[in-house]
């Protein structure tokens, strides 16, 4: 086949239209989200004190972090689906969820506590949460990888690595209703860890998967 | 330079709300300036330049398939280098070699060095026997025997929609394979 009858051939094709990454993307995560869902209240389920949970700040404040690291990197892979993008002049967005984390870990350390501060930081469920929230994180994963193969990013894995971050902030949120330990010490140790791990596992997976 | 990037851009507004013949206009007009920059990609690492057109084809087939990530109120040709760019390292490393593509290869391009392929390209040809018979057999009718979608319908007797689908996932399949090989 010569150049222009390749030419010729795509033309044909013009009419078809793509869908927009965006919808791509959400209709992927909206696919996977019963899996991850089955597997929270399979396996974990709310915290039946959560009713007053919800009056202790360092409770909403956990899916504060989880919800901006979730929002913000949604809005960096849908930027990083562009071919011509680079994380230059839209990482800093990734630093919200860590800014509102610092602020908690400030707050909490003017505050009288009655446990001392590694008791908040190691926590109860600490292996629960390096657990589950990657065991959730896996089936979004897949799916916002699927959704993204629309882009078509100069970098998969760092592409792959967002993605991982957006599904880790979606499995934790959903997380944290089940987590005892509120202390911004303990999300930012074991969420972060958690999170890490996810974003490995879509850096991998990216790199292969988003190559277009 | 400037006043041929504004043309692109301004053609390929029109292609994605449906006028065909400017899509067709514009695919054209890049073509030059993509093989010229192959060729140069190739040059500099060493490559034989009459591989230029296989890279070329891969370009098109990527630009195609990823027109929805270009923001139509941004302008087309840094969309298209970054793409062409991409797909020059790609064919490279699959070459074994390992060079930094400057993007100001394709940017620099003057409309005057326009050099006509050289070599028939081989790799989409190859992929396209490795097609589904009816993916293949759309394509064939339309690339090679320029049939449009209404004669390549009454051929296969297809409806035009079956054949636009097929037309689609074949393309797609095809760039699928270019990449995987």
């Amino acid at each position: 086949m010569d150049t222009d009858q390749l030419i010729r051939t795509l033309t044909a094709d013009n009419a078809y239209r793509a869908r927009p990454i965006g919808l791509a993307l959400m209709l992927a995560l909206l696919a996977a989200a019963p899996i991850s869902l089955l597997i929270f209240f399979a396996e974990l389920g709310v915290r039946p004190d959560v009713m007053t949970a919800m009056h202790n700040p360092f409770f909403d404040l956990k899916f504060a972090v989880t919800l901006a690291l979730a929002a913000s990197a949604i809005a960096v892979s849908l930027h990083l689906s562009r071919p011509e993008a680079s994380l230059r002049g839209f990482g800093w967005w990734l630093l919200i969820p860590a800014g509102i984390l610092v602020a908690a870990i400030s707050g909490e350390m003017m505050m009288p506590q009655r446990t001392p501060m590694m008791t908040r930081l190691i926590g109860k469920n600490s292996m629960a949460c390096i657990s589950a929230i990657p065991a959730m994180s896996l089936p979004l994963l897949i799916g916002a990888l699927y959704g993204l193969r629309q882009g078509a990013p100069a970098r998969p894995a760092v592409a792959g690595a967002v993605a991982g971050l957006l599904s880790a902030g979606l499995a934790a949120t959903v997380y944290a209703s089940h987590c005892t330990d509120d202390s911004p010490l303990f999300v930012a140790t074991w969420y972060t860890l958690a999170t890490a791990i996810v974003a490995s596992v879509g850096a991998l997976m990216g790199k292969r998967a988003l190559r277009y | 330079m400037r006043e041929r990037e504004d043309e692109w851009t301004d053609l390929m507004r029109s292609a994605i709300s449906g006028d065909d013949a400017a899509y067709h206009r514009l695919l054209k007009a890049v073509t030059p300036v993509l093989r010229a920059a192959a060729r140069r990609g190739l040059a500099r690492a060493g490559q034989p330049v009459d591989q230029s057109e296989d890279i070329v084809q891969d370009i098109l087939l990527a630009v195609h398939l990823k027109r929805q990530t270009w923001d139509a109120n941004a302008p087309f040709a840094p969309w298209l280098f970054a793409i062409a760019r991409n797909k020059l390292i790609d064919a490279l490393r699959r070459r074994g070699k390992r060079i930094f593509v400057n993007i100001d290869d394709f940017a620099e391009t003057l409309p005057g060095e326009t050099p006509e392929p050289t070599a028939s390209p081989g790799e989409v040809t190859a992929q396209l026997q490795a097609l589904p018979a009816r993916q293949r057999d759309v394509l064939q009718s339309i690339a090679v025997d320029s049939a449009s979608i209404k004669d390549t319908a009454a051929k296969f007797s297809m409806t035009e929609g079956a054949v636009r689908v097929a037309l689609h996932r074949g393309l797609a399949s095809l760039t699928a394979k270019l990449r995987d090989r």
